[in-house]
């Protein structure tokens, strides 16, 4: 069985920023594989390793930096990687689903795994759409916000739970081919050891551009354009105690007393 | 094609309140259009949930008689034919869990774009524009798409629609490929049960991310004694298994409203804002002051929560 993770590389946010058209000034920002997809990559190299999957290759959508990121899977166990970018997808201001959509079902038209495992969500965009929409589009089965995977799978089916709100666990069963969107705390994603990081510098990084893929320049014009960004208006009229140590925690302690709390 | 199909939302016999909240939000976006707005619900005891989605504003019901439960083949098919049938511009769709599980389906086979977890809708009777978060609520943006469109809308962003409305109310015979349905839902488990109920505390003491390590739950523990509260946290101490599921506040784990919620190193993601917002008094360390949770916060220590938590124990010792 071979298993395909999409893994992203989202931007993180320093503390205090400033935005500069519609975008965060590149100064405070930083890269990292999106939490969602490390999960998933845990996922997929604990199939392995129990010898339910034969083979583990991850697929990123991203410019030439964002291989650093894509290595941390690969040092985790995944057995290669490819990454997806072309000259036409260069200053887009966001890559909608439907373009993510296009270019991910190209490759697995081409791996044609038996499991897909995405994020639920990416950490930046937070779309929280891509791996439905390519299950739906490759026409796979799938299933969303998946807290909980059998790794039997036996049978073709995988027998999972769908995480609803509330702490109510759905249980389900998905007929495969099928695509996850996977949910955090589904396991507990390793570190990756030194010599996992040592031969991830040796494993195949494949990069495939539009033609290689047979996608049209015209299906990755993205639908959705960004045309503002700014910082949320805060409707809070927050009380902010100023002062060291002593004097704020001597605040929240007397409004805490002033509440009866501890008395 | 000017009307707006929006899709209610349902579990275990409940409409769930995003369902009235879709009502308001498309009833919005059908005045900019000039359309009718259009409900669907979808399986279980639809002509009861008819009548309760039959409010203010609301110009058709359609109820779909198939099957109880969620099933997101169900869903997808249903609302693909109601588009077919109704060909409205925009359709609207729960941004939860189970939103997440068929709304982005429902585009694709409709072959139309998606905009999900949308805060704000607007549209000049040609281009849709949605407001919508980025990097966890600490930016928000607009993003223009042309129609027809899929949007999915944020739980508690519109107000719930009130009063009764003059709908028709229709059956939509709906025509489902039996073996096009490759998932089954077998049943439901409550995972969150056990020796606490963290809604029932009048004072909750509670922890994130910033905590960093397991080991520092410690000073936690020792506050939440010496106010004699109850220690409670954001979802990342569950994942990392440092607390149990019982304890995790938010849209997965419980929804809380005690007198006192103080969050320690907690960023205030719209999921964990869901379940505490409703406190009485909302207490924030952190050492952020652009943490969304400043928003809902009546106080707040900019400062670190190693600094700030032992020295406010040490008050109560
Ligand atoms: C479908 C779905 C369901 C979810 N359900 C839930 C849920 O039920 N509950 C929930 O909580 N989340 C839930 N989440 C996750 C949510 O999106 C956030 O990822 C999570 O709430 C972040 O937790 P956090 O605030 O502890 O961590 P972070 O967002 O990492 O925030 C840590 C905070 O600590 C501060 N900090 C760091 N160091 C210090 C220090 N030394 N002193 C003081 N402050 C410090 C930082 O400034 C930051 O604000 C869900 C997500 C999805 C997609
Ligand atoms: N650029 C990308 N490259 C690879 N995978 C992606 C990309 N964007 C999104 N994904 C996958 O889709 C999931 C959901 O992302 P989104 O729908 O953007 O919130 C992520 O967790 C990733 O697994």
């Amino acid at each position: 069985m071979k298993i395909l993770v999409t893994v992203k590389e989202v931007e993180t946010v320093e503390d205090e920023f400033e935005i500069e058209g519609i975008a965060i000034a590149d100064r405070y920002l930083g890269a990292d594989l999106n939490e969602w997809d490390d999960y998933a990559v845990e996922e997929a190299v604990q199939l392995k390793e129990a010898g339910i999957a034969d083979e583990v290759v991850t697929v990123t959508i991203g410019p030439g930096d964002c291989e650093q990121t894509i290595r941390q899977a690969l040092a985790k166990g995944a057995d290669r990687a490819i990454r997806v970018w072309d000259d036409a997808l260069e200053g887009s201001s966001l890559l909608d689903v439907g373009v993510k959509t296009e270019l991910l079902s190209a490759v697995v038209e081409d791996e044609e795994p038996d499991l897909v495992l995405t994020g639920v969500q990416s950490d930046d965009d937070s779309f929280g759409a891509t791996g439905v929409s390519l299950a739906d589009a490759v026409g796979y089965e799938w299933a969303a916000v998946v807290n909980h995977l059998e790794h039997d799978l036996e049978d073709g089916v995988a027998s999972v739970r769908r995480e609803l709100e509330g702490g109510v666990e759905e249980l389900t069963d998905v007929t495969l081919p099928a695509v996850l969107t996977i949910q955090t705390g589904i396991n507990e994603p390793r570190y990756a050891s030194l010599r996992g990081i040592r031969q991830a510098q040796r494993k195949e990084l494949d990069v495939q551009d539009l033609a290689a893929l047979g996608v049209d320049e015209g299906a990755v014009d993205s639908a959705l354009e960004l045309t503002a960004m700014y910082e949320p208006e805060s409707e809070s009229d927050v009380t902010i105690w100023e002062g060291g140590t002593e004097e704020t925690a001597g605040k929240l302690a007397a409004l805490l007393r002033e509440k009866g709390v501890a008395l | 094609m000017t009307d707006v199909l929006a899709v209610a939302d349902h579990r275990r016999g409940e409409l769930r309140d995003v369902s009235y909240e879709l009502i308001t939000a498309g009833r919005v976006l059908a005045n900019d259009t000039g359309g009718d707005l259009h409900v669907a619900v979808i399986s279980g005891t639809v002509d009861e949930f008819a009548e309760k989605c039959n409010r203010e504003g609301v110009d058709a019901v359609h109820t779909v008689e198939y099957g109880e439960e969620f099933d997101h083949g169900v869903y997808t098919q249903t609302t693909v034919q109601l588009a077919d049938e109704l060909d409205p511009q925009y359709v609207l769709l729960p941004n939860s869990v189970n939103g997440l599980d068929y709304a982005p389906a429902v585009a694709s086979r409709l072959e139309v774009p998606i905009v999900t977890d949308v805060v704000d809708l607007e549209s000049d009777g040609e281009t849709l524009i949605a407001t919508r978060e980025m990097y966890g609520g600490k930016v928000e943006t607009t993003v223009e798409l042309g129609s027809p469109a899929v949007a999915t809308v944020r739980g508690a962003e519109w107000p719930a629609a009130e009063g009764t409305g003059d709908a028709t109310i229709e059956r939509f015979d709906v025509d489902i490929d039996e073996d096009a349905l490759g998932a089954t839902v077998n049943g439901f488990e409550e995972v969150a049960g056990g020796d606490v109920d963290i809604s029932d505390a009048d004072v909750l003491v509670s922890v994130g991310r910033g905590i960093e390590e397991e080991e520092n739950l410690e000073i936690i523990r020792d506050l939440a004694d010496a106010l004699d509260a109850t220690v409670s946290s954001s979802r990342p101490i569950v994942d990392n298994g440092w607390l149990p599921k019982n304890r995790q506040v938010g849209q997965s784990g419980k929804v809380v409203t005690p007198d006192v919620y103080i969050a320690i190193g907690i960023s205030g993601a719209v999921q964990h804002v869901a379940g505490m917002k409703g406190s009485d008094t909302i207490v924030a360390i952190n050492t952020n002051p652009n943490a969304p949770i400043m928003d809902i916060a009546d106080y707040a220590i900019h400062d670190d929560l190693f600094d700030v938590v032992p020295a406010l124990t040490e008050q109560f010792q």
